[in-house]
């Protein structure tokens, strides 16, 4: 059978430590931009930690949400793109072909979840990091979009092992290095073509809701949480 | 005042054949703004696009809407002529070839956009279906390849309805020049020698050439807005936004005609043949263009306020109130409010009233192009992820570089080709003699 990525995001479980951030950064070689840039909001990280503040001091709440691509089965991003650089794969995942990317940018303008950064200039990395790029990802080139690609890296990786061992891959196989570095485990990370597999029973969770679900986009991520976002019913 | 025919092909090949020394500084100075823009856009290609201003989440800014706003400008001539042609309005002799040519330039400036945004300009060519030994082939689902071929058919479509027209006026020039020129005026004039026959079969290509560009031009402005409207950005994907941008180009178009006609009758003393009356009725279609303009406008933000939708009413709001409200204003001041008195009273619609209404349209819709694309990205669903957008001096010397151009493209070509088509005059003179 093959495998359909999805994930749960349990924001009742969030703490909002950016560790997902950061774990990201250094697996998929994001680029620091620097400071400059950072003003010009041309941050390019794949994973952000919304806040949102709600009540009057003293009595203040905050709220994160971790937001990164959500993988739409009908994703607004695909078809707008002249030269198939943003594609479907077999495994649910809204793929970038890097080299194929000519920029037009039209898929983040389309993303109504705003997740895919783009290259303007040439990679950088403050100083030491240029020096712990990861082997496994490619370092991707001036005027290329990029985006949170589940660490496909480490899907493959899971695959080629458990087939050269003849075996199905078991529960956490693979893990993306968000859920990986998630220490209150609010991220978990699965097959949702495996009825039994954790993510696909948080996915049916009476918590659960998708993203701006009412674009019909289907995400492959279900938030879980609590109450609704304000506190109210919808 | 009657002209003879003698005089009608006089005074129209004086600009092609005495050029007046002024030329020569109006050429250097449009060349060195074509300059400046050009080392603006390949100081963009070396160091990176990040050079302009666009940034998350407005990943689209100036150039897109420089690309617009040129492909709607390139509304003005086929689709007028056409219509005219086919209508046979009489008064659409003078006017039809400053019409077509503008069309041209306009399409060629325009269509340079698309490739200066492009995060990496030396791919643009993979848009196109060529057969590779990759076995790739473009997205045909994407409005970007949509407008690819829908700006190539209208490009190559309105070429041939430029060039047609200009056959015999090539002939005669053939017969008044010597050395290269003769070379260049018998090329362009395909062999023709005025048979009957031929008289026929160009009459007939350039009937059949006024009823198939129609429909292409509403198809180009058509895919343009559908660039916008087929993604789920609030206000962009909207209905009305294909008839509604249609409209906008034969606006803007109409109105980049006519600033072009007053620039032609001064400079190359066409006083007689670019007349009050031409100004007149242009300034009319401009009113009907006008009052169609707002009209959409006012559907589009009623329909939006009424329907309030969250999403809609964030992008709503930022033109209606927040930082973008000035430019709002303007926008249906140049657009509306300032030319409507100056076209619907017709004390005013003089050549003056109708220049001074032309250049506020042409800043409008400028505008209203930049108000189309830059609030809806900035104020997308999630208002985490909202921000700005500020132009850099890159995008703005490439933008002022255009204007140079197009000016630059139209004096070269004024000096070449007789703007106002000698032939139609002289056959609207026989034909009025009767």
């Amino acid at each position: 059978m093959s495998h359909g990525w999805g994930m749960a995001v349990d924001l009742d479980r969030c703490t909002g430590c950016s560790a997902c951030v950061i774990a990201c950064q250094a697996e998929n070689n994001v680029p620091t931009v620097g400071e400059e840039a950072a003003q010009k909001s041309r941050t390019m990280h794949w994973i952000r930690i919304e806040r949102y503040y709600e009540g009057e001091f003293p009595n203040p709440r905050v709220k994160f949400r971790p937001v990164l691509c959500q993988q739409c089965d009908n994703a607004p991003c695909e078809p707008v793109c002249p030269t198939y650089a943003s594609y479907h794969t077999s495994e649910g995942l809204n793929g970038q072909i890097y080299n194929r990317c000519i920029g037009t940018r039209y898929c983040a303008n389309a993303c109504p979840y705003t997740v895919r950064t783009f290259n303007f200039f040439h990679p950088v990395w403050d100083k030491p990091l240029h020096l712990q790029l990861n082997p496994d990802v490619s370092v991707r080139q001036l005027g290329v979009m990029e985006k949170c690609t589940f660490c496909i890296q480490r899907i493959k990786a899971s695959e080629i092992q458990a087939k050269a061992e003849n075996r199905a891959l078991g529960e956490g196989e693979p893990t993306p290095a968000c859920v990986q570095s998630c220490a209150p485990k609010a991220l978990v990370f699965g097959d949702l073509n495996d009825p039994d597999s954790e993510v696909s029973r948080l996915a049916r969770s009476p918590r659960g809701t998708k993203l701006l679900d009412e674009l019909g986009t289907q995400p492959r991520i279900t938030y879980l949480q609590r109450d609704s976002w304000d506190g109210q019913d919808h | 005042m009657v002209k003879t025919t003698e005089q009608i092909q006089r005074d129209l090949l004086r600009p092609v054949l005495d050029t007046s020394w002024r030329v020569t500084p109006a050429l250097a100075g449009l060349a060195l703004l074509v300059l400046a823009g050009f080392s603006a856009w390949m100081y963009q290609v070396y160091t990176g696009i990040g050079v302009a201003g666009i940034r998350r989440p407005v990943f689209w800014g100036f150039y897109i809407t420089n690309f617009v706003f040129w492909i709607g400008i390139s509304h003005a001539g086929t689709l007028i002529s056409a219509i005219l042609r086919l209508s046979n309005a009489t008064w659409r002799r003078p006017i039809t070839r400053c019409a077509e040519v503008i069309t041209v330039f306009a399409l060629l400036i325009g269509a340079m956009f698309p490739l200066i945004h492009l995060g990496r300009p030396w791919l643009a060519f993979w848009l196109a279906p060529y057969p590779n030994q990759r076995g790739l082939w473009p997205n045909y689902r994407s409005p970007l390849l949509w407008d690819f071929f829908a700006i190539n058919t209208y490009l190559i479509g309105s070429l041939i309805f430029l060039m047609l027209p200009i056959i015999p006026d090539c002939a005669l020039l053939r017969d008044h020049v010597s050395g290269w020129r003769n070379k260049l005026y018998s090329a362009l004039s395909l062999g023709w020698r005025g048979t009957q026959k031929q008289w026929h079969r160009l009459e007939t290509a350039m009937h059949i050439m006024a009823i198939l560009i129609i429909p292409v031009a509403v198809s180009v402005h058509t895919i343009v807005s559908w660039d916008f409207a087929m993604t789920p950005v609030p206000m962009w994907h909207s209905t009305i936004f294909a008839p509604y941008f249609v409209a906008g180009a034969i606006f803007s178009g109409i109105a980049a005609l006519i600033i072009a006609m007053v620039f032609l009758r001064f400079s190359l003393r066409l006083e007689e043949y670019l007349t009050a009356e031409c100004f007149d009725n242009l300034g009319k279609l401009l009113l009907v263009m006008s009052l169609l303009w707002f009209y959409f406008v006012f559907a589009e933000r009623l329909t939006t306020w009424y329907g309030n939708a969250r999403p809609e009413m964030a992008v709503f709001w930022l033109a209606q109130r927040g930082p973008y409200r000035d430019l709002f204003w303007v926008m249906v001041g140049c657009n509306f409010v300032f030319p409507f008195p100056l076209l619907a009273i017709k004390k005013l619609r003089t050549i003056a009233g109708t220049f001074l209404a032309s250049v506020a349209v042409v800043i409008g819709m400028w505008i209203e192009r930049y108000l189309i694309i830059v609030p809806s990205l900035s104020h997308k669903f999630l208002p985490y992820a909202w921000g700005t957008y500020r132009p850099t001096w890159v995008e703005v010397t490439i933008t002022v570089a255009t204007f140079g151009s197009m000016a630059l493209l139209y004096l070269l070509f004024s000096k070449v080709v007789p703007v106002v088509s000698i032939w139609e005059l002289k056959t609207g003179l026989r034909e009025s003699e009767g």
